[in-house]
């Protein structure tokens, strides 16, 4: 049986969850609601991550336009998923939702806009 | 002079939270002025998620977050006014302020909310040795250079000071492709929550030093490198356990202030822990008609918490203009922090007059472990809450009931304390 310490990550309450992995058994101590015992069964057999960022907007008042990955992924895919971002480009008008990349590095998850941003007045 | 019912100064989440429930209640001859070319405040370069948990139910980004206020407040045709910087604020609520658009201008306001935020503490108030190169930047500062303007900012990066800021900046320059080298803070403990010590240090292996701090800077036209010490139980510096890194940027996340010059003048009562006005249950500084909410009034982990505080403030500052009643001497109770508790947001509460229940929230001086969160009304326990982990970079809260003081009219002094569980 194997025993991890991690704190959840869901809410900023931050919980000290307590996970015992046994075989296919998981079990979660310490958490204070349902998303906790979700976080850690993820967290010690597929971690993922929300990523945030920005891209560079063209035509508008700003430079950049913030945008994340619709929802979250692998944490080995973080920076494969950065590396897109990167290179990514918006033209103005943009609204939150816009799909930015599609299927950013294969995750099969988009990277949207998360922020409205209006032409150059 | 134009006159208005309520101002609100700062276009922020306070202040739009603050707005929309003020209109909610009934006040429609209302502004709010902002000094940025935007609303939102300090959301807009909060890039990251985390936000609205409490008020929306689901994970949103800064921009997210700010962008329903927005949409909410301009829904409601609640007017604001951009780029209006407020010089004064006098004690007969007179208004001052700059805009590009208007020049200079002076209202009057029956009731003002002051919403102006925080701002962070720049190096000048940290003592660091050395010269002054570029490269030093406060974590906020950094935060919209790179999130709002695009600029990279740095290579090679020292953070001193783990508030979230610190800690958020030190994942997002990693992801930019930065090598943020180790986060010192002061303090035996860190400052910042604990998930993003997970989510920004740990998943990157960034090491968090603490009870370190920066003792020499390098470099005179840009940053070459800093010199971190352990510090002792007095937080000097131990001769003998310099470690020097070389970077071009070092980060400064060591606390936020809030910014409270315009409250100062216009005579309100201020707290010396929490650097904000004192105020009552209804968020009402001891000059009637001037309320505050938000990080000016004392500072937040959490938006969700700011935008509920300031909705109070609102609510509050509505009834004050509307109904004269509400303009009568109370009688008030003070709540004191003792023990562990630093300090109690509100200070005083009305019991008469108050709601049914008035949520306390606090902050404790150190970290604590099984311990517990007590009530005492003039030195009779009423309430105990254990509590696993009391951290001071983690806001409390206690919320007292009005039928609680049903067997004590006469009460003198409220007491939140922490205790031996």
């Amino acid at each position: 049986m194997e025993v991890k310490n991690l704190t959840c990550i869901g809410c900023p309450m931050g919980c000290s969850l307590t996970v015992t992995i046994e075989c296919d058994n998981i079990g979660v101590e310490g958490n204070t609601c349902p998303r906790g015992a979700d976080y850690a069964k993820k967290e010690v057999t597929n971690p993922t991550r929300i990523v945030t960022s920005s891209v560079r907007v063209i035509g508008a008042d700003i430079a950049r336009v913030s945008v994340k990955t619709a929802s979250d992924i692998p944490k080995g895919k973080i920076f494969a998923c950065m590396e897109e971002i990167c290179k990514a480009e918006m033209q103005a008008p943009v609204a939150i939702g816009d799909v930015v990349i599609e299927n950013c590095a294969g995750t099969g998850v988009n990277v949207i806009a998360t922020k409205n941003v209006s032409l150059k007045k | 002079m134009k006159q208005y019912d309520i101002v609100v100064i700062g276009g922020g989440p306070a202040g739009l939270a603050a707005a929309i429930s003020a209109k909610k209640a009934g006040v429609t001859n209302l502004l709010i002025l902002e000094r940025d070319s935007t609303l939102g405040g300090i959301l807009n370069q909060c890039i990251h998620n985390g936000f609205g948990l409490h008020t929306f139910k689901e994970e949103l980004t800064g921009p997210e977050y700010a962008s329903r206020f927005i949409a909410e407040a301009k829904e409601m045709e609640i007017p604001y006014q951009l780029g209006a910087m407020v010089l004064s604020v006098s004690p007969e609520k007179v208004i001052t302020y700059m805009s590009k658009a208007e020049g200079l201008v002076q209202i009057s306001a029956k009731a003002i909310i002051l919403a102006m935020g925080c701002r962070e503490r720049p190096r000048g108030a940290l003592n660091i040795p050395g010269f002054r190169p570029a490269g030093i930047y406060s974590a906020g500062t950094a935060q919209r250079l790179m999130n709002i303007e695009g600029y990279s900012v740095g290579k090679e990066v020292v953070i001193l000071g783990s508030g979230d800021i610190g800690l958020i900046m030190a994942r997002r320059m990693t992801l930019e492709g930065a090598k943020v080298k180790v986060v010192a803070e002061l303090m035996p403990y860190s400052g910042g929550l604990k998930r993003n010590i997970v989510q920004c240090l740990n998943d990157f292996d960034i090491p968090l030093l603490l009870s370190h701090t920066v003792v020499g800077i390098d470099g005179k036209d840009r940053l070459t490198g800093v010199t971190i010490a352990k510090v002792d139980a007095n937080r000097q510096p131990i001769p003998g356990t310099e470690i020097h890194y070389d970077c071009d940027t070092l980060l400064l996340s060591c606390g936020l202030i809030p910014e409270n010059e315009l409250t100062k003048e216009i005579g309100v009562g201020m707290n010396r822990v929490t650097s904000g006005p004192n105020v009552d249950d209804r968020l009402q500084t001891d000059v009637p008609g001037v309320f505050a909410c938000g990080n000016v009034l004392h500072v937040h982990d959490l938006v969700d918490y700011v935008s509920s505080e300031a909705a109070l403030a609102g609510a509050n500052a509505a009834k004050y203009v509307l109904d004269e009643s509400e303009k009568a001497n109370a009688h008030k109770v003070v709540i004191k922090a003792e023990n562990g508790v630093r300090y109690t947001v509100p200070q005083t509460i009305d019991i008469a007059n108050m709601s049914d229940s008035v949520t306390v929230r606090f902050r404790v001086g150190d970290i604590y472990q099984n311990r517990a969160v007590c009530v005492y009304y003039d030195g009779k326990k009423i309430s105990s809450r254990k509590k696993r982990v009391l951290a001071p970079g983690e806001m409390e809260q206690v919320i007292l009931k009005k039928n609680s003081f049903a067997d004590c009219p006469e009460l003198s002094e409220i007491v939140i304390c922490t205790e031996e569980a």
